[in-house]
C-alpha cells in the first residue's frame, strides 16, 4: 500500500512532529517502502503463536513501598528551557 | 608504543609502577587531539576531568587499593548519561543537555577507577547502521576514511580502532556493537538482555537495548564486561544473577566445542570475499579442535521486517518524552502548546528518527495494531524459538557479522530499507535477547571482516573463551590501521 500526503500528515500529527510540506513526498515514499518491506510478515501463519513482548519471561519485580529518591527539583529544572517559581512554563493553554 | 597495548598489558604496567595513569591519559589525549579532527569519532573530549581522575587513580595504585581497570582510559558512547557532561545521543534534540545524573554503567566504570577521556559520536538516538544520522556528522572508518565505521556505536568502534582509547562502551539494539566492531576490525560483545543495566542509557527500544564493551581483544572485553555487569534495582529488567569472572575461563579448552553454522547466514546477499574470510576462520576453529555442524534458523528472513515494527513501536513511545518542556531542544516562539510540541520535535529530530517514530506511531495506531505490532511479536517468538532449538544441538553459533565490509559514506543514505538490511545477521540476536560478539577475522582489501559468535542465554563467559582461543592463534585483532601505528 502507498501512503498518501494526507496519511503522512495524519501520522505526523499523531506523533506530534512538524514536517515541512516540501519533505512530505519523500517521507511518503520512504514510509511506503518500509511498510511494504515489513509486509512480508503477513505471509506467515502465526495462528496460536503467543506474542513475545520481551526476551526474558520474567514478570516485573515490585519493590518495597519506601522512599528512595530525594527531591532534586532545582537540579532538574536547571536544564529546562523555561521555568518559573519551580514550575515548567509552556504557552498559555486556558484563556 | 603504549597506545597499542591491551588493557591487560597496561594494567600490569600501571600496577608495576612502570608509568602513571596520568602519563597514559596524556598519551591518549594527545592522540585524540591529533587524529579526532579527521575521524570525528568523539563529540566531547573531557581532558581536564580525565587528568583529575587519572591522578586519583594514581593515588589508588600507590595505596594498593587499585583494581584491574584502575587508571585505564575509556570512551563512553554519548548515549550514556554523564553527570555534568553534555550527553547528546547524537541529536540536536539533546545538543544542550547536560545530564544531571550518571548512568549505572558510567558510575560502575568510574568506581572501578577507569578514566573517561571523552564521549563517542553515534547515530542519532542509536538509529542507524553507518553513523551518518548523527547531528554531528559522520564518523570516518580508520581503515579507510572513504568508508563508514558502521553504527550506531560507530564513534566508539573508530576510537578503539584508531587507538584513541583502549576501550569504549557501546549499545546494541539491532547490531550496534557488533556491526561497527566488525567494520572497524575490533572486538565487541553484546551481553544477554538484562545483564548490563539500562539505567541512564537513553532508551531507543527498551526490550532490545543492551550495553556492552568494545575493545581490541576478548580478554579486554572480559575485564570491562565484568565491571559493567550486575543487578541494578533502577532497571526494571535487570537480571539478578551473579557475575562470573569472565577472565578466569578465557583459556578453557574448546576441544570438542560444537559450532553451528546457520545455512541461512551463508546464502544470497553474503559477499563472496567476506564468505571466504569466514570460511577461513571456521577452518581455524576446526584446527583448534572444534566440531562444525550445519544448522538452520528457518525464520532468519523475517528478523529484519519484524525488528522494523518492534523497534520503531518502542521508539515512538520512548521518544515521546522529548517534548520541549522539561529538557532538551525547544523551538523559538511557539504560538501554542501543540506548536511547541510539533516544532520542537520536528526541528530537534533528524530524518531517520522521524521516520522511525512515524512507522512506530502508524504500527501502534487504532486499526493497525494487530496486523503490525501483535504480528511482529508473534514472529519474534518464532525467531527466538529457532535459537532455542539450535542450542539443543550446538554450543555456539557462528557466521558473518555483516554481509559486506564497510560501505562508502553516502552509499546507502538514500534508501532506508537497503541500510536496514546491513543488519540482517545481527538483528535476530536482539529479538531473542541472546549474547553476541564480533571478532576480527581478516580483510577484504583494506576493510576488516568480523566473525559473529552467538551464545545461549548468559553464556558470555563461553563466548569470550571461544573468542580468546581464536585470538591466541591469530593476529587479526592486533592489526593497526595505516597511519595510526
Amino acid at each position: 500500500m502507498a501512503l498518501s500526503k494526507s496519511d503522512v500528515e495524519k501520522i505526523a500529527h499523531l506523533a506530534r512532529l512538524e514536517i515541512n510540506d516540501a519533505d512530505i513526498p519523500l517521507y511518503a515514499n520512504n514510509l511506503t517502502n518500509i511498510l511494504s518491506f515489513v509486509e512480508q510478515m503477513s505471509a506467515v501463519d502465526t495462528t496460536g503463536v503467543e506474542p513475545m513482548a520481551h526476551p526474558l519471561a520474567a514478570s516485573q519485580r515490585l519493590r518495597p513501598d519506601i522512599v528512595t529518591e530525594t527531591n532534586q527539583r532545582e537540579l532538574f529544572q536547571s536544564i529546562a528551557p523555561q521555568v518559573e517559581a519551580g514550575l515548567y512554563l509552556v504557552p498559555k493553554v486556558i484563556e | 608504543m603504549l597506545h597499542n597495548k591491551t588493557i591487560a598489558e597496561l594494567s600490569a604496567d600501571l600496577h608495576a609502577g612502570e608509568y602513571s595513569s596520568e602519563h597514559l591519559t596524556r598519551i591518549f589525549l594527545a592522540r585524540i587531539e591529533q587524529f579526532n579532527p579527521q575521524l570525528n569519532a568523539l563529540v566531547t573530549v573531557t581532558a581536564e576531568q580525565a587528568l583529575a581522575d587519572a591522578r586519583v587513580a594514581d593515588a589508588r595504585l600507590k595505596a594498593g587499593t587499585a583494581g584491574p581497570l584502575t587508571g585505564i582510559p575509556l570512551v563512553q558512547k554519548d548515549i550514556f548519561c554523564t553527570k555534568g557532561v553534555k550527553t547528546s545521543c547524537g541529536s540536536r534534540m539533546l545538543d544542550n543537555f547536560i545530564a544531571p545524573y550518571d548512568a549505572t554503567t558510567v558510575a560502575k566504570l568510574r568506581d572501578a577507577g577507569m578514566v573517561m577521556v571523552g564521549k563517542a559520536n553515534m547515530d542519532e538516538f542509536a538509529m542507524g547502521s553507518s553513523n551518518e544520522t548523527s547531528f554531528y556528522g559522520p564518523v570516518k572508518n580508520p581503515w579507510d576514511t572513504a568508508a563508514v565505521p558502521g553504527g550506531s556505536s560507530g564513534g566508539s568502534a573508530a576510537a578503539v580502532a584508531a587507538r584513541l582509547a583502549p576501550v569504549a562502551t557501546g549499545t546494541d539494539t539491532g547490531g550496534s556493537i557488533r556491526q561497527p566492531a566488525a567494520l572497524c576490525g575490533i572486538t565487541g560483545i553484546k551481553p544477554t538482555y538484562g545483564r548490563v543495566s539500562r539505567y541512564g542509557m537513553i532508551a531507543f527500544a527498551s526490550s532490545l537495548d543492551q550495553g556492552g564493551p568494545m575493545a581490541r581483544t576478548a580478554e579486554d572485553c572480559a575485564l570491562v564486561l565484568r565491571a559493567m555487569s550486575g543487578f541494578d534495582e533502577r532497571d526494571s529488567t535487570s537480571v539478578d544473577m551473579p557475575v562470573p569472572d569472565y577472565r578466569a575461563t578465557l583459556n578453557d579448552s574448546i576441544q570438542g566445542l560444537k559450532i553451528g553454522l546457520p545455512k541461512e547466514y551463508f546464502g544470497e546477499g553474503l559477499d563472496a570475499q567476506v564468505a571466504q574470510v569466514i570460511d577461513d576462520a571456521i577452518k581455524q576453529y576446526r584446527a583448534l579442535g572444534a566440531e562444525v555442524v550445519e544448522i538452520s534458523l528457518p525464520n532468519t528472513q523475517l528478523a529484519v521486517p519484524t525488528y522494523y515494527v518492534v523497534a520503531p513501536a518502542e521508539c515512538s513511545s520512548n521518544l515521546s518524552r522529548f517534548d520541549g518542556v522539561r529538557f532538551g531542544y525547544r523551538c523559538e516562539n511557539p504560538h501554542d502548546l501543540l506548536d511547541l510540541y510539533k516544532r520542537s520535535r520536528g526541528e530537534g529530530f533528524g530524518p531517520e528518527v522521524k521516520r522511525r517514530i512515524m512507522i512506530g506511531t502508524y504500527a501502534l495506531s487504532a486499526g493497525y495494531y494487530d496486523a503490525y505490532y501483535i504480528k511482529a511479536q508473534q514472529l519474534r517468538r518464532l525467531i527466538s524459538d529457532d535459537f532455542i532449538q539450535a542450542f539443543k544441538q550446538v554450543d555456539v553459533i557462528m557466521g558473518p557479522t555483516s554481509p559486506t565490509v564497510a560501505f562508502n559514506i553516502g552509499e546507502k543514505v538514500a534508501d532506508p530499507v537497503t541500510m536496514y538490511l546491513s543488519d540482517i545477521y545481527t538483528i535476530a540476536v536482539n529479538l531473542a535477547g541472546l549474547p553476541g560478539m564480533s571478532i576480527p577475522a581478516g580483510f577484504v582489501g583494506k576493510r576488516p571482516v568480523g566473525l559473529q559468535l552467538i551464545g545461549n542465554y548468559f553464556a558470555e563467559a563461553r563466548l569470550l573463551n571461544v573468542a580468546h582461543k581464536y585470538q591466541q592463534a591469530t593476529d587479526w585483532h592486533g592489526r593497526v590501521p595505516p597511519g595510526l601505528e
